[in-house]
């Protein structure tokens, strides 16, 4: 791998940037493997890189159905924070965000992770008491959060309107300000190159049809549409398509796969400086370098895995954007898009091992999985290679749902996240 | 949005209804039988299928009445309704 540099750059521009090879490999699919990980987006490929970097196992494949970075990496809004109400919840997203903060100089590629805020509004009396109750959580765990007054919040964001005569008035926010954006792509790319450096074979168009398993139950390998691959590690990282893989090893899942759909405006000159979401009217909305609006809507309230949603989801987000950011009412929107999620009962992940011995799964992100991105990749990848929890991913077992031990972010947060 | 066929209205805009997830789960008759296993298997396990899918439905907006229907989860279109109580229809047909 060529390092990227101010001397790389310099030389490449002096050669008409003729010298750029390719960022990683395409190799063959080897018989076997030590380990394989099903699914090539940030999450899979991050876990392959902490395989390699921090665990020495390099004779490793990715398994990618389509291309990296294709699904959820490539269809969300690419908001970070980790200001969850939980001590586990909080330790993990704020795991996450620490190794944001280091990720390109680690990488030796820029993510483009931009620490400019993120700012959660209040609408009702509730919403103050539970954000701030989230303020003072936060900051017992070590995580920066604070309460931001409505004129302060106009402050913060000018765009806002905290006019007194619409639908849901403003009455404060609470603001994370190590919380921000990342360039999704980027990520994905990124830690591809990084770990096709140390050896790890990316193996695109490659989809399972098949977990084989021993006499004793243990994992043997996969079937797939490239021919059989050897392994006694699989790590599952397939986001909306869990349920799907892990029947394949005859493990039941609590997930359901639903819709969540996205949507970008045209590109415009840099007008919002921060990450706004709300919880109460559903609005999430960010601009992204290259000048788009970035907007999130809800989740479909139906199992589906058409990667469409209802047209009155999307609807139902710009009426709240359009009412906090009367400014935006002429902007028009250039296209909208679905992924599937996986969700859990209690709307946390599962990062862990599994009832088959060799089989390990990273999956219920639901609709917030992209922040997560390096601190889930790393905990999985500690996971496969001792076949013991990393401490931060211990209590995010497939069993809590079984011993009761739930992390009720849902309850917590009251909607998706 | 979908058009859901009630079977007691006919077909309706999505936003009329609520979808009330799997359907034909049964609650165990006696709970003080199972262990927790079997508890968090009727309480959490979903089958989320690509392809046919039973879910229920409740026409909240119109006549307020409880419903099934079968669904492929990957086109979103809707194979069959029948009322509660009924037992699944065949989907071999369905799209």
């Amino acid at each position: 791998m060529r390092r990227f540099s101010i001397s790389s750059l310099l030389s490449e521009a002096l050669n008409a940037h003729q010298g750029w090879s390719r960022q990683w490999r395409n190799p063959e699919p080897k018989p076997a493997y030590d380990a394989i990980i099903i699914g090539g987006g940030g999450h899979g490929l991050g876990a392959a890189y902490y395989l390699a970097k921090e665990h020495g196992l390099t004779n490793i494949a990715v398994l990618e159905k389509g291309w990296i970075g294709g699904g959820n990496s490539g269809r969300n809004t690419t908001i970070i924070r980790s200001n969850y109400l939980y001590d586990e919840s909080a330790a993990l997203y704020e795991h996450a965000v620490k190794l944001w903060e280091g990720l390109s100089q680690d990488l030796n590629y820029n993510v483009m992770f931009s620490q400019r805020g993120v700012l959660m509004l209040a609408h009702t009396q509730h919403d103050v008491q539970s954000f701030k109750r989230h303020v003072y959580a936060n900051r017992l765990n070590g995580i920066d959060n604070e309460w931001l007054t409505r004129e302060e919040a106009k402050a913060f964001c000018p765009p806002l309107n905290i006019s007194p005569d619409i639908r849901y008035p403003v009455m404060g926010a609470a603001l994370q300000r190590r919380g921000g954006t990342a360039r999704h792509d980027a990520v994905v790319w990124g830690y591809a190159r990084a770990a096709d450096a140390l050896g790890v074979d990316i193996l695109q168009n490659c989809e399972v049809t098949a977990i084989t398993r021993g006499p004793d139950g243990a994992v043997t390998g996969v079937e797939t549409t490239r021919g059989p691959i050897r392994a006694k590690k699989i790590g599952v990282s397939a986001a909306g398509h869990t349920s799907m893989v892990m029947a394949m090893a005859g493990v039941r899942m609590p997930l359901e796969s639903f819709p969540l759909q996205a949507l970008v405006s045209e590109p415009v000159k840099p007008c919002f400086p921060c990450v706004l979401m709300s919880n109460a009217v559903h609005a999430y909305i960010s601009q992204s370098d290259k000048g788009e609006l970035v907007i999130g809507a809800g989740t479909d309230q139906y199992v589906s895995y058409s990667q469409q949603g209802g047209l009155h989801i999307t609807t139902h987000t710009l009426d709240a954007i359009c009412e906090l950011f009367p400014q935006f009412t002429r902007m028009k929107m250039l296209r909208n898009w679905g992924g599937i999620v996986d969700v859990t009962p209690d709307r946390s992940p599962i990062i862990g091992k599994t009832p088959v011995p060799g089989l390990y799964v990273n999956c219920g992100w639901g609709t917030g999985g992209f922040k997560a991105t390096p601190g889930s990749a790393h905990v999985f990848a500690h996971t496969i290679a001792r076949d013991a929890p990393h401490p931060i991913n211990a209590p995010f077992t497939l069993d809590r749902f079984r011993t009761g031990r739930l992390i009720d972010e849902a309850a917590a947060a009251a909607v998706a996240h | 949005m979908l058009l859901v066929p009630c079977p007691y209205c006919g077909p309706r805009p999505e936003v009329e209804f609520r979808c009330g997830g799997e359907a034909h789960i049964a609650r165990p008759a006696d709970p003080d039988a199972l262990d927790d296993a079997a508890w968090a298997e009727y309480l959490f396990i979903r089958k989320s299928p690509k392809g046919v899918h039973a879910e229920r439905w409740l026409h909240a907006h119109g006549c307020g009445r409880w419903f099934n229907a079968l669904r492929n989860t990957v086109s979103d279109a809707f194979i069959a309704s029948y009322e509660m109580g009924q037992p699944r229809p065949d989907s071999a047909g369905g799209r």
